[in-house]
């Protein structure tokens, strides 16, 4: 040690000078250090460090659009919106404390009349639909809620009142089940091409017209980008950009509204279950279409997920399901157009050549008989179908067999298949083939493989047969116009708020079948006859109608249940512009639930277009 | 044998009227010392005048006003410990380390709570921090124990005493709980026994112990389930290992400092500048206001606010080796090692490569009992010039 005491140190010792020289070394190291690393992160990464602290202090808000509406065909809206104010809890901004949270929640629990466990239970379940987004306590709060609210804002952090749109239905429960509802959007959805620019918690629509058209109804929402602190709060006078929300475009449908409603009625008075589809038949326009129970879709606007739990909930009436496009029935005798054309084209029977009916047929020893057993005698197709003879179509189907002619042409008519309608919830039904039944064979899945039994009861629409009124609106459409498959649709024209119309939705007919004239002619007048001779199945109906259509009935066995009641009609015949295909599930025979039904339908459009043409006179 | 010299000198100091810079002492003192101390301390003034203007409502210069105050009696502290002989504090090196001792422990008693933590007296118009003072006494009461027991003991003995002796303070301030204070003291410590000679092998010792000491406190105590540190001690000494790790919590604060000094770039922000002025780093006037002059200033503000420390710390090794005894030199290095430590350890925990601890920046924070202690600080340091300076040139009788 060279310290020895308090001396001057006259002559520095080297020890000395050394611990000092080290210490100026450290000390030059340490600035060093300090200035390189201010170096780095102000000149060498400034810039970014400069767009962290711009991106920190602001925050964007989305301004919602206000969704397009949805019209008919002639500007009668269907769906529109109306502004609700809702409370909406961020959960993220509740206090951490759990003791706090407990009793932030417990009083919004009590203003929005709900309990605790029912709160906490819908943030859960809202989450998980659109984590992050905030959870719509309630909607429609009212005026004293929201000042309550406002004036007590730092006991409820993280509850807010926002305008927001709701969907709003001024024709009440009509044409619920084309519509379609609006929701917050899913992560499943998230991930879609077609949502893209969706955020957790926009609204998008889910089902019908709504989602099929989600891109022009949508809008694009509006961006406010303001200044904050810290603590999340807007700085005085920081409003960066404001960008305002473009709302969505409005969507023209091809319904009526009265053909809708009249149809709706037609089928809310049979008090049955069952669907309807009135499409025009050169277009494939959806004129009108229809499904019993029915249900509110402002119900479905509703933040809370209850009443729609118990819609979904009830499996026989499945309210929800539209049976129009979804409902799978057998089709009975409206299935004998179809067997008419698959025979004529495969030659298996001409159009003159008559059928001896006895009343029964048999094959293999079994006898299939007609509908109560009644003899028509000697038949030809148009009397056959004026008849609804069994025998007659018995023998076709037995003709046919072995073979898959009919399967075949059933299918290029649109049965067993997607029609590819505008709106998701199309099932394609099913037509049985000796393959789908031998497969199900193989399996042990049934008691027997195809047989000719089978084709038999399909040349009738029995049996394992099933189908939707939109697949026979279709097929029947298909004959009525020599061969031309129509494109069911319900998308008209994309229109701005002011009623331009911006696109025009095209659904060209993609496939033909080859019908001939004679084929067409001899079955729509035995259609003709069947709906409006003396002899015809559906005379009690449509004999005093003074429109000249061609319809038939049908009637199909369904067990458990009672008999499917159908009735399938063009008009006017012989010129057909609209199919009408209604069916009833347990509605008896055809002509009793199901013809008077699609009746009203027709009534309704006959009506609207004499009104039309006396105007069109008057004017001239 | 200073004595003659001076006595031989005396007659001219009277043959020639003494002008006014010299009755003043200013031609002794160091001017580069004390002026980049002045100028630090009107930059700290400047800059909170603009950064903290609505930080209390009602008083936009709350912050200003009193910072000026401190500053401006800080300067006539300086002035004044100037003019004193620093080897009288060598006499009363008792007196300063048990006045050091007790005012610090008076604070469990007397003192007020802040954040946990027991550190200041809250007197009628200033709230006065015992423990910043005390990093001064602190030298000058070590620095008089190394040198009174330069001989008594072996070398372990006095290394061992002196430790103690540094240690005692250090951890009275600890217990405050203070952490970055009591590392000051423990730093001083360390630095008055190098200057003093103490073997380089004990230091070496020393820091092993000190390793293994870290790592029992932060890795094995833990790890053992005995927590050592208070919870946000420890997460603060480990969080800027990595600061990302949680954003919201002790690295958020470096997170923000980072990049509001970061998006000054070369020039800085000016009243565009938002880090700072919109509360996402928080402690702006006191620990991170080297982030305001960072995002305010840029490159330019910091890197000059960094070169006055710089320059500080050199004119203070500088009078490590002018220094007409030991004394002044150990008071010297002591002073100068707690400068470099703080303005290393503040700024480097601005930048993002120091842990939090609560040290603040000297003369730049916003603080009394910070500013008056590091001017009285420089005061020591400008005596211990003059004294060397007068020595010099043969005598001054005051």
């Amino acid at each position: 040690m060279y310290l020895r005491s308090d001396r001057p140190p006259a002559r520095r010792s080297n020890g000395l000078t050394l611990r000092i020289a080290v210490f100026g070394g450290v000390a030059l190291a340490l600035f060093a250090i300090l200035f390189i690393r201010l170096w780095l992160l102000q000149v060498a990464s400034g810039e970014e460090h400069l767009a962290e602290a711009n991106s920190n202090r602001t925050r964007e808000f989305r301004v919602r659009a206000p969704r397009g509406e949805i019209l008919d065909r002639n500007g009668e809206v269907l769906v529109s919106n109306r502004t609700s104010l809702a409370l909406q809890l961020n959960p993220t901004k509740l206090p951490a404390d759990e003791a706090e949270r407990r009793r932030e929640l417990r009083e919004l629990a009590k203003l929005t009349h709900t309990t605790l466990p029912d709160i906490r239970k819908e943030i859960v379940e809202q989450q998980k639909v659109a984590p992050g987004a905030p959870v719509t306590l309630r909607r429609d709060v009212g005026d004293f809620l929201v000042y309550y609210i406002q004036e007590n804002q730092e006991r409820f952090p993280g509850v807010a009142v926002e305008r927001v749109f709701v969907r709003r239905y001024p024709q009440g429960m009509l044409a619920a089940h084309i519509l379609g509802n609006v929701n917050e959007v899913d992560e499943e959805e998230l991930k879609e091409e077609r949502f893209r620019g969706v955020e957790p918690g926009d609204q998008v629509g889910k089902e019908g017209v709504e989602d099929t058209y989600d891109h022009f109804l949508r809008g694009k929402p509006g961006l406010t980008r303001i200044q904050v602190d810290a603590s999340g709060q807007p700085t005085p006078g920081g409003q960066l950009v404001s960008q305002s929300p473009t709302p969505g475009r409005n969507m023209r449908l091809t319904l009526d509204l009265d053909l809708q409603e009249a149809g709706d009625a037609a089928l809310a008075e049979q008090g049955l279950y069952g669907g309807y589809v009135a499409m025009d038949v050169r277009n494939g326009e959806i004129l009108a279409m229809g499904s019993n129970p029915t249900f509110d879709p402002a119900v479905l606007t509703e933040p809370s997920q209850k009443q729609v739990d118990a819609l979904y909930r009830d499996p026989i009436a499945s309210p929800l399901t539209n049976r129009a496009i979804a409902g799978a029935y057998p089709t009975g005798s409206t299935f004998k157009p179809i067997t008419s054309i698959a025979a004529l084209a495969t030659g298996a029977v001409t159009p003159s050549e008559a059928i001896y009916d006895d009343g029964a047929f048999t094959l293999g020893g079994i006898t299939f008989k007609n509908a109560g057993g009644v003899a028509h005698g000697s038949v030809a197709m148009q009397q056959a179908l004026t008849v609804s003879s069994d025998v007659y179509y018995y023998t076709l189907g037995d003709r046919m067999y072995p073979g898959t002619k009919l399967q075949e042409w059933a299918h290029r008519l649109g049965i067993g298949r997607e029609s590819g309608i505008d709106i998701p919830g199309e099932l394609p039904g099913l037509l049985p083939t000796p393959a789908w039944r031998n497969e199900l064979y193989r399996e042990k899945l049934t008691d027997r493989p195809w047989s000719a039994g089978d084709n038999v009861n399909l040349s009738v629409g029995q049996g394992d047969l099933q189908a939707s009124p939109l697949q026979m609106a279709v097929a029947y459409a298909t004959i009525a116009s020599g061969g031309k498959v129509p494109q069911p649709h319900l998308g008209l024209q994309v229109e701005d708020a002011a009623g331009r119309v911006l696109r025009e939705l095209e659904f060209p007919s993609t496939r033909k079948v080859r019908i001939e004239s004679e084929w067409r002619d001899a079955i729509l007048a035995g259609l003709h006859d069947a709906a409006q001779s003396g002899e015809g199945t559906s005379y009690v109906v449509f004999g005093g109608f003074p429109v000249d259509v061609a319809g038939k009935t049908g009637t199909a066995e369904r067990p458990p249940y009672s008999d499917q009641s159908w009735y399938v009609v063009l008009a006017p015949y012989p010129n057909p512009e609209i199919v009408v295909a209604v069916t009833f599930e347990q509605g008896g025979f055809g002509a009793d639930t199901a013809a008077p039904a699609a009746l009203k339908i027709l009534s309704e459009y006959f009506h609207k277009e004499a009104t039309r043409v006396e105007s069109g006179a008057a004017i001239e | 044998m200073y004595a003659t010299r001076t006595r031989h000198a005396r007659p001219e100091a009277f043959a020639v009227r003494p002008s006014i810079a010299e009755r003043l002492g200013l031609p002794y003192m160091d001017g580069t010392l004390g002026l980049s101390a002045i100028v630090l301390a009107v930059f700290s003034v400047f800059t909170l005048s603009q950064a903290t203007a609505g930080d209390v409502p009602g008083d936009p210069s709350y912050f200003t006003d009193r910072q000026a105050i401190y500053a401006g009696i800080g300067i006539v502290g300086m002035y004044l410990v100037t003019r004193v002989d620093y080897s009288r504090f060598r006499e009363l090196r008792v007196g300063i380390y048990t006045f050091l001792c007790v005012s610090i422990s008076l604070v469990f008693v007397f003192g007020f709570a802040a954040r946990g933590s027991r550190r200041a007296f809250d007197l009628p118009f200033f709230s006065f921090q015992p423990s910043e003072l005390g990093k001064l006494l602190l030298v000058l009461a070590l620095a008089g124990f190394v040198i009174d027991g330069a001989r008594r003991g072996s070398e372990v003995q006095r290394t061992v005493r002196y430790l103690c002796l540094g240690l005692a303070p250090a951890a009275l301030v600890f217990l405050q709980p203070d952490l970055g204070t009591s590392l000051v003291f423990v730093v001083i410590t360390l630095a008055v026994m190098y200057v003093g000679g103490v073997p380089w092998m004990h230091f070496a010792v020393i820091g092993s112990v000190l390793v293994t000491l870290v790592t029992v406190v932060l890795v094995i105590a833990p790890a053992a389930g005995v927590p050592l540190l208070k919870g946000y001690q420890e997460e603060r000494l480990t969080s800027f290992l990595d600061p990302a790790k949680d954003p919201s919590g002790a690295g958020y604060q470096q997170d923000q400092s980072q990049t509001a000094i970061g998006s000054g770039q070369l020039t800085g922000r000016g009243d565009h500048a938002t880090q700072t002025r919109l509360d996402f780093v928080p402690e702006r006037h006191t620990d991170f206001i080297f982030a305001v002059i960072g995002e305010r200033y840029g490159f330019a503000g910091a890197a000059f606010v960094l070169s006055l420390y710089a320059l500080l710390i050199w004119r203070a090794l500088r009078i490590v080796t002018l220094s007409k005894n030991s004394y002044g030199t150990l008071v010297a290095g002591g002073i100068a090692a707690m400068l470099l430590f703080q303005v290393f350890v503040n700024v480097g925990m601005n930048l993002g490569i120091m842990p939090i601890t609560g040290i603040p920046l000297p003369l730049l924070s916003y603080g009394g009992s910070s500013v008056l202690a590091t001017f009285l600080a420089v005061g020591v340091l400008q005596s211990i010039h003059m004294q060397a300076r007068l020595s010099q040139k043969g005598g001054f009788a005051w």
